[in-house]
C-alpha cells in the first residue's frame, strides 16, 4: 500500500478526488475556490480600511483559510512521507524544449532550480519573476473572479459560460506565456 | 471543530495535488505544450465527475451538513471580465507554473521562494480591488 502511494498518483486517481475535494467542501457548507483565500488575506490584513472591495465580514471565509493551511501540511506530508522519488518523468518533447531554452536537467525535482533556485531570492531578475508571475495570478483570478479551482472546476462542473470564457483565457494567456514570453525571459 | 474539517479536506487536498505532480512548474508547462496527456487527464475526469455530482446535488435538492440547501451561484455573464482576467492569470500561471492551490501545497514543501510568489499574489489581488472600478467587466 505505502508502495502504491509512494508512485507518483496517474490522472485517473487525481482528477476523482479533486471531484470529491469540491463535493466535500459543499457538504461542508463550504465552495471549492483558492483564490478567495487572497482576497480574504487582504481583508483580514485591513485593507478594507483603503478599500471597499475588501471591507466584507472576512471570518466568515476563515473555513478556507484553514483549508489553505491544511494544503500546506499536506504539501510537507507529501515530500516527507508519501515520496520517495522526487523527479518527475517528463515527455522528451517538454524536455528537449527545456534544454533548448537553456534548463538543465528538467525534472529531476518538482521546481526548476531556473526559477525557483535559493540564490533567485538574492536575483533582482529572479526576484522579479517570481513576483511579477505571482502578481499576474492574483490580480488575473480576482478579476476573473476565480481560478483552476473555482473557474476550471467548480464553474465548468456547473456548466457556467462564464467560466468556460475564463478557462479559454487561462489558456490564451498560458499559451503565450510559453512559446513567446519563456523564451525570451531564459 | 468547526474548522477541523476543513483542515483536514485540506489536508487531503495538498496530498492529492502533490503526489499527482500537479504543483511541478514541470507539468504545467508540458500541459500548455500539450505534450503530454496527464493535466487534461486530471482537469477533465474532475470536470465530468463535477458535473455529474453537482447535477445530482441539484436534483436530489441534497443539504449541506447543517441543514442548509446547497445552493450555486450563477455567475453574471460577461466577456471582457473573464477573458482579460483569464488571460492574466494564464501568463502567471504559465509563468511560475503554480495557481493559488499549489502555492500553499508549494510552501508545504519546503520551497522558500515560493513566498514571493505568494506575496506577488496578495500585491496582485490587492491592486486589483484599487483598480477595479476602472477596469472592464
Amino acid at each position: 500500500m505505502i508502495e502504491f502511494i509512494s508512485q507518483p498518483w496517474p490522472w485517473y486517481v487525481a482528477g476523482p478526488l479533486i471531484a470529491l475535494t469540491m463535493f466535500l467542501l459543499l457538504y461542508f457548507g463550504g465552495n471549492f475556490g483558492v483564490s478567495a483565500n487572497l482576497r480574504t488575506l487582504c481583508a483580514a490584513t485591513g485593507a478594507g480600511a483603503s478599500c471597499d472591495f475588501f471591507d466584507f465580514d472576512w471570518k466568515k471565509q476563515i473555513w478556507n483559510l484553514v483549508f489553505a493551511l491544511g494544503a500546506v501540511i499536506g504539501g510537507f506530508i507529501s515530500y516527507h512521507y508519501l515520496t520517495i522519488d522526487h523527479s518527475v518523468q517528463l515527455s522528451q518533447n517538454t524536455v528537449d524544449a527545456l534544454t533548448e531554452i537553456g534548463f538543465t536537467n528538467p525534472g529531476a525535482e518538482y521546481l526548476p532550480p531556473e526559477i525557483f533556485g535559493m540564490d533567485k531570492l538574492t536575483s533582482l531578475s529572479g526576484l522579479a519573476i517570481l513576483l511579477i508571475g505571482g502578481f499576474l495570478v492574483g490580480f488575473g483570478a480576482r478579476y476573473a473572479g476565480g481560478c483552476t479551482s473555482g473557474h476550471a472546476i467548480s464553474g465548468l462542473s456547473d456548466l457556467q459560460l462564464p467560466s468556460l470564457i475564463a478557462v479559454v483565457g487561462f489558456f490564451i494567456g498560458g499559451l503565450a506565456m510559453t512559446y513567446f514570453i519563456l523564451p525570451l525571459i531564459f | 471543530m468547526k474548522y477541523l474539517k476543513f483542515l483536514l479536506a485540506g489536508i487531503f487536498f495538498g496530498i492529492v495535488l502533490a503526489k499527482a505532480e500537479i504543483i511541478s512548474w514541470y507539468r504545467i508547462y508540458e500541459m500548455f505544450r500539450f505534450d503530454a496527456f496527464h493535466m487534461y487527464g486530471v482537469i477533465g475526469s474532475a470536470v465530468v465527475l463535477g458535473i455529474i455530482t453537482v447535477q445530482l446535488i441539484k436534483r436530489s435538492k441534497m443539504k449541506d451538513m447543517y441543514g442548509a440547501p446547497i445552493t450555486f451561484n450563477p455567475k453574471d455573464m460577461s466577456i471582457p471580465r473573464y477573458l482579460f482576467g483569464g488571460i492574466l492569470f494564464g501568463l502567471g500561471w504559465a509563468m511560475v507554473g503554480s495557481c493559488p492551490g499549489p502555492m500553499f501545497i508549494l510552501l508545504g514543501y519546503g520551497y522558500l521562494p515560493i513566498l514571493v510568489v505568494i506575496a506577488g499574489a496578495i500585491l496582485g489581488t490587492y491592486v486589483y480591488g484599487l483598480m477595479r472600478s476602472k477596469l472592464p467587466h
